[in-house]
């Protein structure tokens, strides 16, 4: 989905990135924990979240995704609304919720990522078995 | 749509079956967060709520809430302690392989649409 | 790149929960300017934050250094207490000890280690109680791009 279209299913308002509404959006993940998105396999995946502090941009910053959702109504922070016009990353706000985001996002052909296991040592009951 | 069904059209995993009539247990949407204040705000009765978080305190949430149940994602299992507190509170502990965005997308689809795509 | 290093050093403060992930976007942005490759990039800007956010979160500040080559780029990240109680148990995915009131930032998933551990070709930690914790992450570059 283009983040145009995007913005318009959500109901949502952007509030950085306007240049870059015709970018293509392959996949899409929703996490509200910034090592859950650090664990991200894929690029071009944009983030649903409710997290609403700058960190999220940086985090945007270093894994290079095209574009933030902030899903709930929540408000960005100044802090977050400064740092994402200085990164010039797509931000937009809705008032869906993340399973809402998710589910409309899906429906219209925004995939999935591949989820990478980490193992932890000897502990096998952090990760379920893989039948 | 009731939560055996979900269980079995999404092919979930449950942690603790001996909670009394889990099957019969109405599930109206979906709500996912690993924030817990923006679940004591946001999960509303009977929704099932989606998150990674696997620690003790998510029971007490999705009890207050009278959510339906709690899916953690990831293929993440929850720990003994919650576990047991659940079962004590009649709180559902479900698991799933799948990541929060993919779970909802196929939930959301089911509930909205009565099919996963 | 020939024979040219560079050498990055951030003081991380305790409690700078705001600006989680600042040293790291500016160590991506340095190590981009120099020409390393984007896959090693990336696993160093993971690492990073991993580590800058365990150092906001849970010590009482510190270092972070990151050193590159043409054969790699090594990040050290160290602090001074209070050290962590049970190293085999932080190691374990989603094992957390962030306090709830952290998580409206962010914190909690208790995947740090694992995905610092996961993104670096050479992964030590040190910690001990009363003393603080060293992380030392080593990823390799590519042959190939030692004829550039």
């Amino acid at each position: 989905m283009k983040i145009r279209e995007i913005v318009e299913k959500i109901d949502g308002k952007i509030i950085s990135g306007q240049d870059k509404l015709d970018v293509e959006v392959e996949r899409g993940f929703a996490a509200d924990l910034l090592s859950d998105v650090l664990a991200l396999t894929e690029e071009k995946a944009c983030l649903i979240t409710g997290i609403t502090g700058p960190q999220v941009i940086r985090v945007a910053e270093v894994l290079d995704i095209p574009l933030i959702i902030i899903a709930r109504g929540k408000q960005p922070s100044k802090a977050l609304v400064e740092a994402a016009k200085l990164s010039g990353i797509p931000v937009v706000l809705t008032q869906k919720t993340v399973f809402e985001t998710c589910g409309i996002l899906y429906t219209n052909g925004v995939k999935p990522c591949k989820i990478k296991i980490l193992q932890g040592g000897e502990d096998t009951n952090t990760c379920l078995n893989v039948d | 749509m009731k939560l055996s069904e979900v269980v079995k059209v999404m092919g979930l995993k449950i942690f603790n079956p001996e909670v009394e009539g889990w099957e019969m247990i109405e599930v109206s949407w979906g709500y996912a967060s690993d924030l817990l204040s923006d679940v004591i705000a946001g999960l509303s009765k009977d929704e099932l709520w989606v998150t990674i978080q696997r620690h003790l305190n998510v029971v007490a949430v999705a009890k207050l809430k009278d959510g339906a149940g709690i899916v953690i994602t990831k293929g993440i299992i929850p720990d003994d302690a919650t576990i047991k507190k659940a079962t004590e509170e009649g709180v559902v502990l479900l698991g799933t392989e799948m990541n929060t965005f993919e779970f909802c997308g196929k939930l959301y689809n089911l509930l909205k649409y009565g099919e996963i795509r | 790149m020939g024979n040219e290093k560079v050498r990055l050093v951030y003081r991380i403060k305790a409690m700078d929960l705001a600006n989680a992930g600042a040293a790291s976007s500016h160590v991506k942005s340095e190590l981009q300017k120099y020409g390393i490759e984007e896959e090693v990039v990336k696993r160093v800007g993971i690492i990073c934050f991993e580590a800058e956010m365990n150092m906001i979160l849970y010590s009482v500040g510190g270092k972070l250094k990151v050193e590159a080559n043409s054969n790699s780029v090594e990040i050290f990240a160290e602090d001074n207490g209070p050290g962590i109680e049970d190293l085999e148990k932080a190691m374990q995915p989603g094992y957390s000890t962030a306090p709830p009131w952290a998580q409206d930032y962010g914190f909690g998933a208790g995947m740090g280690f694992p995905n610092m551990k996961q993104n670096s070709d050479v992964f030590e930690v040190e910690s001990a109680p009363g003393v603080g914790t060293k992380i030392h992450a080593i990823i390799y570059r590519r042959k190939e791009n030692e004829a550039k």
